[in-house]
C-alpha cells in the first residue's frame, strides 16, 4: 500500500467504522436472525436454520394487511405529492411578491412534529361524542352524511392516512423543486419565448426535462420513505395498528419486536429482509425506467 | 424587411444600495436598418448593445420610443408575435434535445393554419441544416457538438421558422480565433443567401467591420456614429470612434493648433489655415506614417516587429497619450535598427484632429 492510499484509508476510517458498526453488522445480523427458527431472545437459543420465519410472516394475515396498506400508501402518495409539489413550486417560481412568505408557509409542515400534525388531523377528521370534526361539518354542509375517518371504514382511514402523508412529505419536495426550478438557465426560457412556445409546452418540454434528475431523486426517496412509513399511522390511529387494520410493514416489524405480540426477533428480521428486498426491487425498476426519461447534463 | 428605431430609450432603475441613479442603457436611438442589410452594433461591453438587441427582439420593453418592422409598430408586441430569430451568445440550445429536435422546436410551436405537416417540418429542418452545413450532425445532442457546430445549430434553429429579422448576440465570442474567422464568413454567406435583415452585436471591431454592411458604434447607451465600415474608419466623428476602430489602435498625441500650424510638441505636422488656436488631440493611424529622414515627426525608436508582409515600428514620444506608438510601414523600407531616433512624415488622410475638450473631430 503506497502512502497516498494509506492516507486515504485513514481519512475514511471513522466513517467506515461507524457504517460497519451501525449499518453493515446489523444487516448481517438481521439476515442471520431471519433464518434462525424458534429463536428465544432470553436464552439466546434456536432450534435450527431454515425458511420457516419467512413462511410464517408471508402467511400472517397481519403482515399481508401491512403490505397492502403500505402498497396503497406508496402508489397513491408518491405520484400525487410529487405532482402537487411540482405545481406549487412552479407557481412559487412565477410569482415575485410574497414569494418568501409563501415559501415559509409551505415549509412549515416540515419543521412541525409528526405527532403534533397528527393531533391537528385528529381535530379535523375525528368523530367524537361531542363533535363530528371539521371535515364532517363541511361534508354535512355540502349535503353528505358524516364519516368516521379515524375509527370508521377502511377506505376512510386509508384516505386520511394518505392525505396526512402527502401533507407531511410535501414541504421538502416543494423546497427542493423550487431551488431546482430557479437553477434552470433563464436563456432557455427566453429562447422559447422568442420562438413562441406556449406556457404548457415550455413546462413539459423544457422545464421538466431540465429538472428531471431532481424529480427522479424525489420519486426514489419518496418511494423509500413511503415504504418505511410508520409514525404517521401511529400519530393518527394509535399504537394498536393491527386492530385498526392500518399497520404498515415497519409497524409490523416493530410489533414483532416490542408490541403486544412482541418478542419475536426472527419474524421481525424476516419481515425486515422482505421489506429490504421490495425496496431494492422497486428502486432498481425506477432506475431502469429513469434511464429513458431523466436527462443528466 | 426594414427596421426603424425611433427615439428608443431603455432606463433600468438604479437598485444598488449606494447608488440609486437610474441606468440609461439605451439613450434616444433613432436609426433605420434597410431591408436585407447586415448591421453590426459595436461598442465596448456595457454600452447597451445587447439591450438594444433585446428591445428589437421584444424580450425587453422600451421605456420610451418605438420600433417599426416595415410599417408595423411592434413596440408593444411580445417577442413571439414579432417573427424574430434570435441567436444567443451561449447558443441556449436545449441540452436534452438533439440538433434536429432543437431545429424542429420553433416549428412545432406554430399553431393553426400556418402549422406545417410533419413531413414539411422535417423538410424545412433539413433545408436550414443544409444551409448551415450540419446535415451530418442532426442526431447529436448539443454536448456532443463543438462550439462552432452548436453555433450553426443555433442559427439553423433561429432560421427554421423563417423569421423576418435575424438577431445575433455576440455569436462568435465563445469560439476560438480560427473558428471565429471561419464562422463569421459563414454567417455572412448565410445572410447573403437568405437575404434576411440581420442585426449583429459584438464588441470586436474587426469582426463588425469585416462582415457588416453598416456599423453602429455605441458608447454608454448613445450612438456615436453610423455608417459603412470603411467610411467610419476613414472619417471618425470623434476621438472615441477613432480609437475604438482599427488594430493596432490609432496613435493619439497631445498637440495644439497655433499660428495656422498643427503642432505636436514643437514639430509642425502641416498647415491648418482658418482654424483658431486651441489645444487638440492628434490621431495618426498606424498606416499613416511614411519613413522620411526629413519628416517633421521625430520618435524615439524602441524596437521593430517584423511581420513579414510589413514592419511595425514601436517608438515613444513625449506628447503621446499611449505609452508606445505603433507605425506600420512596408517591409521594403529601410529602417536603421540601431538608431535611437526615427523620423516620419505623415499621410494627411490618416491624420485626424480632435478638440481637446469636446473630443469632436475638427480636421
Amino acid at each position: 500500500m503506497d502512502k497516498r492510499s494509506r492516507k486515504a484509508w485513514i481519512y475514511l476510517l471513522p466513517a467506515i467504522v461507524f457504517l460497519g458498526l451501525f449499518m453493515v453488522y446489523p444487516l448481517i445480523d438481521v439476515s442471520i436472525y431471519s433464518v434462525e427458527e424458534g429463536y428465544n431472545s432470553a436464552s439466546r437459543t434456536f432450534f435450527g436454520v431454515g425458511s420457516y420465519n419467512y413462511s410464517y410472516v408471508l402467511h400472517d394475515p397481519y403482515f399481508m394487511q401491512a403490505v397492502k396498506n403500505t402498497a396503497i400508501l406508496v402508489i397513491f402518495t408518491v405520484p400525487v405529492s410529487t405532482c402537487i409539489a411540482l405545481l406549487i413550486s412552479a407557481g412559487l417560481s412565477s410569482i415575485k411578491a410574497l414569494r418568501k412568505l409563501y415559501q415559509t408557509i409551505y415549509f412549515l409542515p416540515y419543521v412541525t412534529n409528526t405527532l403534533a400534525v397528527g393531533l391537528v388531523f385528529m381535530i379535523l377528521f375525528n368523530k367524537t361524542a361531542y363533535t363530528d370534526g371539521l371535515i364532517n361539518l363541511i361534508i354535512n354542509r355540502l349535503g353528505g352524511s358524516s364519516v368516521d375517518f379515524i375509527n370508521g371504514p377502511y377506505w376512510a382511514k386509508m384516505l386520511v392516512l394518505c392525505i396526512y402523508t402527502i401533507w407531511v412529505v410535501m414541504p421538502f419536495k416543494v423546497l427542493v423543486l423550487t431551488s431546482a426550478l430557479a437553477s434552470v438557465n433563464q436563456q432557455y426560457y427566453d429562447a422559447a419565448r422568442v420562438d413562441g412556445t406556449s406556457k404548457m409546452r415550455i413546462f413539459t418540454k423544457i422545464t421538466l426535462p431540465m429538472i428531471s434528475p431532481i424529480v427522479f431523486y424525489l420519486i426514489i426517496t419518496g418511494f423509500i420513505g413511503a415504504f418505511k412509513a410508520y409514525s404517521d399511522a401511529v400519530a393518527l390511529f394509535g399504537t394498536n395498528l393491527n386492530a385498526a387494520e392500518m399497520n404498515t410493514i415497519v409497524g409490523y416489524i416493530y410489533d414483532m419486536l416490542y408490541g403486544n405480540s412482541g418478542g419475536y426477533p426472527s419474524f421481525a428480521s424476516a419481515a425486515a429482509i422482505i421489506l429490504f428486498a421490495i425496496i431494492l426491487t422497486i428502486t432498481c425498476i425506477n432506475s431502469l425506467i429513469s434511464k429513458k426519461y431523466v436527462f443528466y447534463n | 424587411m426594414k427596421v426603424t428605431l425611433q427615439n428608443l430609450t431603455k432606463v433600468f432603475p438604479g437598485r444598488s444600495k449606494n447608488n440609486h441613479a437610474d441606468v440609461v442603457a439605451v439613450n434616444d436611438f433613432s436609426f433605420e436598418i434597410a431591408d436585407g442589410e447586415l448591421i453590426g452594433l459595436l461598442g465596448p461591453s456595457g454600452c447597451g448593445k445587447s439591450t438594444a438587441l433585446n428591445l428589437i427582439c421584444g424580450l425587453q420593453e422600451p421605456t420610451s420610443g418605438s420600433i417599426f418592422f416595415d410599417e408595423d409598430d411592434v413596440t408593444n408586441l411580445p417577442p413571439e408575435d414579432r417573427g424574430v430569430g434570435l441567436v444567443f451568445q451561449n447558443y441556449a440550445l436545449y441540452p436534452h434535445l438533439t440538433a434536429m429536435q432543437n431545429i424542429l422546436f420553433p416549428l412545432q410551436n406554430i399553431k393553426g393554419a400556418e402549422r406545417l405537416s410533419k413531413a414539411d417540418m422535417q423538410k424545412r429542418a433539413h433545408e436550414v441544416a443544409a444551409l448551415v452545413q450540419i446535415d451530418e450532425l442532426l442526431d447529436r445532442k448539443p454536448a456532443e457538438l463543438s462550439g462552432g457546430q452548436q453555433q450553426r445549430v443555433a442559427i439553423a434553429r433561429a432560421l427554421a421558422k423563417m423569421p423576418r429579422i435575424l438577431l445575433l448576440d455576440e455569436p462568435l465570442s465563445n469560439l476560438d480565433a480560427r473558428l471565429r474567422l471561419q464562422t463569421r464568413e459563414e454567417i455572412r454567406r448565410i445572410q447573403r443567401e437568405t437575404r434576411i435583415t440581420t442585426v449583429f452585436v459584438t464588441h470586436d471591431q474587426e469582426e463588425a467591420m469585416s462582415i457588416s454592411d453598416t456599423i453602429v458604434v455605441m458608447r454608454s447607451g448613445v450612438v456615436e456614429q453610423i455608417g459603412k465600415p470603411q467610411d467610419v474608419y476613414d472619417n471618425p466623428m470623434n476621438l472615441f470612434v477613432a480609437t475604438f476602430l482599427g488594430t493596432p489602435p490609432i496613435n493619439v498625441f497631445s498637440g495644439e493648433i497655433s499660428g495656422g500650424k498643427l503642432l505636436i510638441g514643437k514639430e509642425a505636422l502641416f498647415e491648418t489655415n482658418g482654424f483658431p488656436d486651441r489645444e487638440v488631440y492628434v490621431g495618426i493611424r498606424p498606416e499613416g506614417f511614411i519613413p522620411d529622414g526629413n519628416g517633421p515627426l521625430h520618435l524615439n525608436l524602441r524596437n521593430i516587429e517584423v511581420m513579414g508582409r510589413d514592419v511595425t515600428v514601436v517608438s515613444t514620444h513625449g506628447a503621446s497619450v499611449n505609452p508606445v506608438i505603433r507605425s506600420i510601414i512596408s517591409a521594403d523600407s529601410s529602417i536603421d535598427v540601431s538608431a535611437t531616433e526615427v523620423s516620419f512624415s505623415v499621410k494627411r488622410a490618416k491624420v485626424f484632429v480632435f478638440d481637446k475638450d469636446t473630443e469632436a473631430r475638427i480636421i
